[in-house]
C-alpha cells in the first residue's frame, strides 16, 4: 500500500500478560483487584539477600503459547538482567531473557479484509513485569502489586505494511491468547500492552528507514490511529528534507497524536548479562511435546472444520471461532440438535442479541447449550414451529427452564391433528364469507395469505403451517 | 581512562547528581577498573561457549501456588516516604 509514493514498515511488540495465580518469581498473588502493595513481598521488593524461584505455570503458558505461533523452543534459555534505573523497578534490573529466548522463529497467520497476512514471529520471551506509576507532577506513587507478574514478550518481523494489518495482528494475537487461556486479553487493566514500531521509505527502496517505537497503545483502534498518524509524521519530516530521529513516542489518543517521550540522548544502554541468581532454564523434548499434545485447537483450524466438516458458511464459522467460549457453546448445541446450521443461526441471532442486551458473557447464559439444541431438535421433530420456538426460547431465557417443560407449561406444542386445524380453518372461512367469494371468483387477488394468517392467529401460532396450506387449499378450490 | 562525558551520561542513567570534581575523580577510577578487565579481556576464549553458570545442577522450579507472604505495612516498614499504602517518590515525569 502507498503513502503518498513512501510505503510503510511496521513491527509490533506485545507484552502478554500470563494468568497464573503466582507471580514469575516468587509466590506473590497476581489478583488485578487487589489492594496497595497487597502482593508485594520482599522478593518483588527487590530486598537484598532474596532468591528468585521461576514457577513452572508460567514457563509452561510460555511455551504453550510459543507453540501455538508456530516456534521453535529453545531447550535452554537464560535469563539476563536487563539493567535500568526507575522507581518501579525496585531491583534497578528487569529479568528477562535476551540472546537467548526460549520461543523463537514462529508465524501467524490472520485475515485483513479477508485477505490472508502472515507474519514472522521473531521470538517470544519470558519476562517480569514491573510497578505501577502514578505521576503526580509534586511526587510520584508506585504501587509493586504488578512487580513481578510474567510476561510473555511477542516480537514480530517488520512484515506489516499498513496500520490495519497490525491491528488486525494484535487482535490475532488476543483471540490464541484467550483461546489457549494463558492470558485474559484485557487490554482496559494493561493484561496486553502494545508498541508499535514504525519507519517509512520511499516505495521500491529496499533499505530500511529509521524507526521509530511507539508505546503505550491500550487499544487496536488504537494501534490503526497511532501508526497511522505516525505515517503521515514521518513522511511529512521526510519531504520537508529532516532526519527521522530515532526516539520512543507516546499515543495521545485524546489528541489523536504521538509526542516524542525520550530523546536519543537518554537512549538506554541496558548491559545485559545472565542473572547469576537464576540457573539456566532447561526444558525436555517430553515437557514440549506434553504441552503440544493439550494444544486447544485454534480459531483458524476451527474455522475451517466448522466451514468443511458441518457446511457452515464462512462468515457463520469465522463468528462463532472469534472466541473460544462461543465455539464451544455452538459445537454442545450441534451436537445436540444435530443441525448446524440452525444452531448456528439461534445462537449467532436470537442468544447474541440476548447476550449484548443484558451485557451478559455467553459462559453465563441462562439457556445452556444442551437445552437450545434439544429445542432446535423439538423444531426439526415437528414438536414445535419455527415461530413458536421465539416464544420458548424468549421464555428459556427469562426462566433457564427445559423446552420441553416450557412447552407443557405455557401450552405451546404444535397442533398437528388434520381434524382440529380443519374445525379452525372452517370456523375462518364461516366468518369471513366475503372474502371466500371474492376469492373464489377471482375479484380480489392474494386472498389465500390472508387465510392462512387468520388460521394461524385463532391457532394462537400453533397449527402447523403446511397443514393449514394443505387444508386451506382442498377447502379453497 | 573513561571521559568525563560517559560518567555524565552513566550518572544520568543511574539517577544520580555528581559535581565536577566527582566526575573526574570516578573517571579515573573507574579507568582503572576497566583496565582490569582489559587483562581478562586478552585470554583466548575463541571456541569457547560463553558461560552461564558454572553449576551443572538443574533448575529449581516452583508450583503456581499464591501464597502473601508480607502485609503491605510490613513492605513499607522502611519507605522513606508514603501515601496511604503506596511508596511515595520524587517526581519522574
Amino acid at each position: 500500500m502507498s503513502f503518498r509514493g513512501y510505503e510503510a514498515v511496521i513491527g509490533i511488540e506485545i507484552h502478554v500478560q500470563l494468568n497464573t495465580a503466582s507471580k514469575i518469581f516468587c509466590s506473590d498473588a497476581t489478583n488485578f483487584d487487589a489492594g496497595d502493595n497487597e502482593n508485594v513481598s520482599p522478593v518483588s521488593a527487590g530486598m537484598p539477600g532474596t532468591l528468585p524461584v521461576v514457577n513452572k505455570k508460567a514457563i509452561e503458558y510460555g511455551i504453550k503459547t510459543g507453540l501455538a505461533l508456530g516456534c521453535e523452543i529453545r531447550k535452554k534459555s537464560v535469563f539476563s538482567r536487563k539493567n535500568y534505573f526507575y522507581p518501579d523497578s525496585p531491583k534497578g534490573y528487569q529479568i528477562s531473557q535476551y540472546d537467548l529466548p526460549i520461543c523463537e522463529n514462529g508465524f501467524i497467520t490472520f485475515k485483513v479484509n479477508g485477505v490472508d497476512k502472515t507474519v514472522h514471529i521473531s521470538r517470544a520471551h519470558l519476562e517480569e513485569d514491573a510497578g505501577k506509576s502514578t505521576h503526580s507532577g509534586e511526587y510520584t506513587l508506585i504501587n509493586l502489586n504488578r512487580a513481578g507478574i510474567p510476561l510473555l514478550e511477542i516480537v514480530t518481523g517488520p512484515d506489516m505494511r499498513t496500520p490495519a494489518e497490525a491491528a488486525e495482528y494484535g487482535r490475532a494475537i488476543r483471540q490464541i491468547v484467550r483461546y489457549l487461556d494463558v492470558c485474559d486479553g484485557n487490554l482496559e487493566e494493561g493484561s496486553m500492552r502494545c508498541d508499535c514500531n514504525v519507519s517509512v521509505r520511499k516505495e521500491g527502496s529496499t533499505q530500511f528507514g529509521t524507526k521509530v517505537e511507539i508505546k503505550n497503545v491500550n487499544s487496536f483502534r488504537f494501534v490503526e490511529k497511532a501508526i497511522e498518524y505516525e505515517i503521515e509524521r514521518q513522511i511529512d519530516a521526510v519531504e520537508r528534507g529532516e532526519k527521522i530521529l530515532q526516539e520512543t513516542r507516546l499515543w495521545d489518543p485524546d489528541k489523536n497524536r504521538t509526542f516524542a517521550m525520550r530523546s536519543k540522548e537518554d537512549a538506554q544502554d541496558y548491559r545485559y548479562f545472565p542473572d547469576p541468581d537464576l540457573l539456566p532454564l532447561i526444558v525436555t523434548k517430553e515437557m514440549i511435546d506434553e504441552i503440544k499434545s493439550k494444544l486447544p485447537e485454534l480459531p483458524i483450524a476451527r474455522a475451517k472444520r466448522f466451514q468443511d466438516a458441518h457446511g457452515l458458511p464462512e462468515y457463520d464459522a469465522t463468528v462463532l471461532t472469534t472466541e473460544k467460549s462461543w465455539a464451544d457453546f455452538y459445537e454442545e448445541t450441534a451436537q445436540e440438535s444435530k443441525n448446524f446450521k440452525a444452531s448456528s443461526n439461534w445462537i449467532m441471532t436470537e442468544l447474541m442479541r440476548e447476550l449484548n442486551s443484558a451485557n451478559k458473557e455467553i459462559a453465563h447464559s441462562p439457556i445452556t447449550p444442551k437445552q437450545l439444541g434439544r429445542m432446535i431438535a423439538l423444531i426439526d421433530n415437528g414438536t414445535i414451529s419455527g415461530k413458536i420456538a421465539k416464544t420458548v426460547f424468549q421464555e428459556m431465557w427469562n426462566s433457564g427452564k427445559d423446552p420441553e417443560v416450557v412447552i407443557k407449561e405455557k401450552g405451546l406444542v404444535q397442533i398437528t391433528d388434520p381434524a382440529t386445524i380443519e374445525k379452525l380453518v372452517d370456523e375462518v372461512l364461516a366468518a369471513n364469507v366475503q372474502s371466500v367469494e371474492d376469492h373464489k371468483t377471482g375479484k380480489k387477488k392474494n386472498l389465500f395469505g390472508f387465510f392462512v394468517g387468520a388460521v394461524m392467529k385463532a391457532s394462537k401460532g400453533q397449527a402447523n403451517p403446511e397443514l393449514v396450506n394443505k387444508i386451506l387449499q382442498e377447502k379453497l378450490k | 581512562m573513561i571521559d568525563k562525558k560517559t560518567i555524565e551520561h552513566i550518572a544520568k542513567l543511574a539517577r544520580l547528581n555528581i559535581t565536577e570534581n566527582e566526575a573526574a575523580e570516578y573517571s579515573a577510577q573507574m579507568g582503572k577498573i576497566l583496565q582490569n578487565f582489559d587483562m581478562i579481556a586478552k585470554v583466548e576464549t575463541g571456541g569457547i561457549e560463553p558461560l552461564v553458570t558454572p553449576t551443572e545442577i538443574e533448575a529449581y522450579w516452583r508450583e503456581d501456588q499464591a501464597h502473601n507472604t508480607a502485609t503491605p505495612e510490613e513492605m513499607l516498614t522502611n519507605a522513606p516516604a508514603r501515601v496511604g499504602n503506596l511508596y511515595k517518590v520524587p517526581p519522574v515525569v
